[in-house]
């Protein structure tokens, strides 16, 4: 992918800046739909989640405490791992974005929650919803392209440290809370500019520290010391399941805005820009999983990445509702709505990040099989981008 | 820990029940021992102070009392006190306050009469929707309002749904049973005159519990009927109360009445105790005052500016975020006022007690608000 503002046939062209304003109304008017429906329904929905969340956590870690039994091994794993899954993305998530707030439960509010990951909610929610809903797919501003470790748009300039970079990926996904946790932290350029003194990074990174504490005890200390006989069982059950929801959660989030078809943007073309400009953004630079009910409530409805991004507070169980609306939108102004079953899509974003391994030029048939051609812009800024040039 | 604590305090034994509860905590994080009790007794003693709606019994066409087994934490209560509700209501939590109508009851059990007011969401979901089996949220009961004990001679004097704390009052001094009201020593000493007003009979509620205890001889009852005696006149309590002067007075109503009231009894140098229940209406317009109450700066602010911007231009350290409306990062409660979304014109209002969070960067001033910054 190339930033949208330097492909010679950009897929917006054919957009006057009218339509761009009257795909921001239409889409204003499915946001204003759903906020006069929204009520008992959805508070009842998230609700239920919670509930079958937290009772599924329980029962998992009671069946644990026997885990030196096999079968309890594997049910208590299993369970563990989708109540781990559940908090994260369907409840924390979701929560986190202020998209249960309007219930003024002062339980279920973004203010208040903090979720089962080390990351402390204050700090994600400032990377996460401040910046990166904000700046998605800006090319510069938005961190989550390559979470600052990769290189995942051709115009983030490659350097030798990148040809390693499938494996970072893997580890980062093995071990993806704590990446979370770093990502927040900024760890990297907090450590590169020596500001490991600086009293705002102390405080956080003390907060983190906090929140790992906290985590690890009750996952490797308390939960397995209760399990007497079965502890290291419980240990390695406990490990499984962290690891399994780091994978899900990685592989998901991988899924929306890496995958093949997702348009990246340059620092500059959002300067000025209007609430149409936002919306468009967002539409073309974010992709969906196509899939089953369960699988859409297992991603945290992240599988409708296109629709989070463009209401990122609208109630979650409500995304798959105005799916088929977002898309004749997309339909009816020829913009490409990407979205793939999810084997299809994790695929696509490792063959990026692994192609992306390479300098552009490396492997010249591989480039951007999408767009095509893919040229500097005409008003030039060299400075910024290395050399692409493609097939 | 702090500093001064002895490693001989320091090594205190603590109890069985306290260590349990503290691997609790360490096993349930980040959330608390208590989110999963909740999820199987509510209502059990150190919850969250919680009720659950046993029965609802329908008063009039539009008034009904609801029967609330509060949580075991329940403080108690005296009679003509009130008690906070929070109910959901569209899925959404709103808080109103409900004089408690009955004096302790035996069942441990409190009620709440409650009458369905034009565009009241609360009193109408409570009147017409509410189910038995419902959780809501409570808080301890509260008010000034309360009869003294040890008998005397007093007036009260009510309007409309105003008679709620005083039928509390009467019914814990007489109570109403299956054969007749019920004399009870302890009350005797109880000389008690009800001027209840309404708009129209039919409409009274508790009507035939006050008609009941007038049959009985334990109080004196004057009621007036708005289309039947015209609107009541303050002047003319004296005539509706010959003993007027040796009476001291509680009234419960709407603001109007306990102004003039007030300044009635004022002049005549009478005793008087008013309760008054949340007639504050929120008048929503364009723009407003806007207090930010722990910075203490007041902006006048117009019905275009985001509360943000207001409250920055004012040199308020306000928590910001995107400045569109998504990020969540600038949410405060507003504790009283209106304000508007600014996409879509919606309105939120908040009355004290309510701290209702809100995002500033999206929403301006619809009238004084004060927000708690």
């Amino acid at each position: 992918m190339t930033v949208l503002q330097k492909k010679p046939v950009s897929p917006i062209a054919h957009l006057t800046d009218e339509d761009i304003e009257t795909i921001g109304k239409e889409l204003d008017a499915i946001r204003d739909e759903v906020l006069r429906e929204r009520g008992e329904r959805d508070a009842a929905y998230i609700r239920k989640v919670i509930d079958v969340q937290r009772k599924l956590e329980l029962g998992s870690r009671a069946v644990l405490l026997v885990s030196m039994f096999p079968p309890a091994w594997i049910a208590g794993t299993i369970g563990l791992s989708v109540a781990k899954i559940l908090e994260n993305m369907e409840i924390g998530h979701n929560v986190m974005h202020g998209q249960w707030d309007w219930m003024r439960d002062p339980k279920i509010h973004s203010t208040a929650w903090e979720w089962d990951n080390v990351s402390p909610s204050e700090q994600w929610k400032h990377s996460h919803n401040e910046l990166h809903h904000t700046y998605t797919n800006v090319v510069g501003k938005d961190n989550d392209l390559g979470y600052g470790i990769m290189r995942v748009d051709e115009d983030q300039r490659w350097v030798p440290f990148y040809l390693a970079q499938p494996l970072w990926n893997f580890v980062n996904a093995c071990f993806f809370e704590y990446g979370i946790a770093a990502y927040d932290l900024e760890l990297g350029k907090n450590l590169k500019k020596g500001r490991w003194k600086n009293p705002e990074f102390k405080r956080r990174a003390k907060q983190v520290g906090v929140k790992i504490r906290r985590q690890i005890a009750k996952d490797y200390v308390v939960h397995p010391l209760l399990s007497g006989p079965s502890a290291l069982h419980t240990l390695a059950a406990t490990f499984t399941a962290n690891l399994v929801r780091n994978l899900w959660t990685h592989s998901v989030i991988m899924c929306g805005h890496f995958p093949s078809g997702v348009e990246t943007f340059e620092r500059r073309s959002i300067v000025g820009e209007t609430r149409g400009e936002w919306y468009l953004r967002q539409m073309l630079g974010s992709a969906n999983i196509s899939g089953s009910k369960a699988m859409h409530i297992m991603t945290g409805n992240l599988s409708y990445q296109i629709e989070h991004h463009l209401f990122p507070d609208l109630p979650s169980n409500r995304y798959q509702e105005i799916a088929p609306k977002v898309k004749e939108i997309f339909d009816r102004y020829g913009l490409k709505y990407t979205t793939g079953p999810l084997p299809v899509q994790v695929a696509s974003a490792w063959g990026k990040i692994i192609r992306l391994s390479l300098p552009n030029d490396f492997m010249k048939k591989n480039v951007a099989p999408v767009i095509g051609l893919v040229r500097r812009d005409r008003r030039g800024s060299a400075a910024e981008t290395p050399a692409t040039s493609a097939a | 820990m702090s500093a001064t604590t002895s490693p001989r305090q320091r090594r205190r034994p603590t109890s069985l029940r306290t260590w349990a509860w503290r691997v609790a905590e360490f096993a349930t994080t980040p959330l608390v021992p208590a989110d999963y009790l909740d999820l199987f007794d509510p209502l059990r003693p150190g919850a969250e102070l919680r009720g659950r709606i046993e029965e609802i019994h329908p008063e009039t066409a539009d008034a009904a009392t609801i029967v609330i087994r509060p949580g075991a934490d329940w403080a108690g209560h005296v009679p003509g006190q009130f008690v906070r509700i929070g109910i959901d209501v569209d899925g959404v939590r709103l808080w109103r306050a409900y004089s408690l109508t009955h004096g302790p009851r035996a069942d441990g059990r409190i009620s709440v009469t409650v009458k369905a007011v034009p565009d009241g969401k609360v009193s109408n979901h409570l009147v017409h929707r509410a189910k038995a089996g419902t959780l809501v949220h409570l808080e301890q009961a509260a008010g000034e309002f309360v009869l003294p004990t040890g008998g005397g001679k007093f007036l009260f004097v009510t309007a409309g749904s105003g008679i709620t704390p005083v039928i509390g009052m009467l019914r814990n001094l007489f109570p109403v049973t299956d054969s007749g009201a019920v004399h009870l020593p302890r009350s005797a000493g109880y000389d008690i005159t009800v001027v209840h007003v309404a708009p129209s009979e039919p409409q009274s509620i508790f009507l035939d519990n006050l008609r009941e205890l007038d049959r009985a001889g334990l109080i004196n009852l004057v009621a007036r009927y708005d289309d039947e005696h015209g609107v009541l006149d303050v002047a003319s309590l004296g005539d509706l109360v010959p003993d007027l002067d040796e009476r001291v007075t509680f009234a419960c109503g709407p603001a109007g009445l306990l102004e003039a009231i007030e300044a009635h009894h004022t002049a005549r140098g009478l005793p008087l105790q008013v309760e008054q229940f949340r007639v504050t209406t929120i008048v929503a317009g364009e723009g407003g005052k806007v207090t930010f109450e722990k910075a203490g700066t007041t902006v006048d602010a117009d019905g275009s500016t985001p509360l943000l911007d207001a409250g920055e231009n004012a040199g308020v350290l306000m928590p910001s975020g995107c400045r569109m409306g998504v990020c969540f990062g600038c949410v405060v409660p507003l504790t009283e006022g209106a304000v508007r979304d600014l996409r879509d014109g919606a309105l939120t209002t908040a009355v004290e007690g309510d701290n209702v969070q809100i995002q500033t960067c999206i929403n301006a001033a619809a009238g004084p608000c004060r927000i708690e910054l």
